[in-house]
């Protein structure tokens, strides 16, 4: 087997509506540290969004996703919807009880990240491990 | 028609290779395939997860190894 093969448990996606605002950025971090602490692999919403055709594919195909979104507009999903790809699983950082501010620092609270982050792998049933560092697929032959 | 298989080179990336061969032995389709394992063009080619597969620059699965039928079906078999 390869070296930089990770053979990892699960396939997770983690796409973020990185907006700009407070909470979207909120939901950015939240979905740089998941990545960062081996939860999932974030991925690029805007490819996804330019309707990039491997980037849509690559959203059809994974296993899980989890999609954050800062507020209820919904952006991420909306774009996920717009390409036939229903978001397996949902957060939005208002419906945590973080306030949409008008900042124009877009100042990212630790504590908001916090609780985004909490509900995403709440949302995961609690699982802790098994992102995709690196994406191999090889899971059920190592 | 230009295939790539896409993958660091684990079990399955092997695997999904011998699919996409022996259905294009099943086929009578010519097409070349080849290996991909730099980690650059996958990302400009948006792929998540690997294996996957190319055909003629569309992506055609991301982080599984496809069935046979469906390589035939994408050959246009």
């Amino acid at each position: 087997m390869s070296k930089s093969c990770c053979c990892s448990s699960k396939q997770r996606m983690i796409l973020a509506c990185s907006g700009g605002s407070n909470v979207g950025q909120a939901a950015n971090q939240a979905a740089v540290e998941l990545t960062r602490e081996g939860f999932g692999k974030m991925y690029c919403l805007a490819g996804i969004g330019g309707g990039l055709q491997g980037f849509v594919q690559s959203a059809r195909d994974v296993e899980e996703m989890i999609v954050l979104d800062g507020c209820p507009v919904g952006c991420a999903k909306a774009i996920l919807t717009r390409e036939g790809v229903t978001p397996g699983r949902y957060v939005v950082a208002t419906d945590l009880g973080i306030e949409k501010v008008k900042d124009p620092r877009l100042t990212v609270l630790d504590e908001d990240v916090r609780r985004i982050k909490e509900a995403a792998r709440a949302s995961a049933g609690g699982l802790a491990a098994g992102g995709a560092p690196t994406s191999c697929g090889c899971a059920d032959k190592a | 028609m230009e295939i790539k298989v896409l993958g660091p080179g684990c079990p399955k990336c092997h695997e999904t290779e011998k699919i996409v061969r022996e259905a294009l032995a099943e086929s009578g389709v010519a097409a070349n395939v080849t290996h991909v394992s730099d980690f650059q063009e996958m990302a400009m080619l948006g792929v998540f997860a690997t294996p996957a597969v190319v055909i003629d620059g569309q992506v055609k699965v991301s982080g599984k190894v496809p069935a046979k039928k469906d390589v035939l079906a994408w050959l246009g078999k």
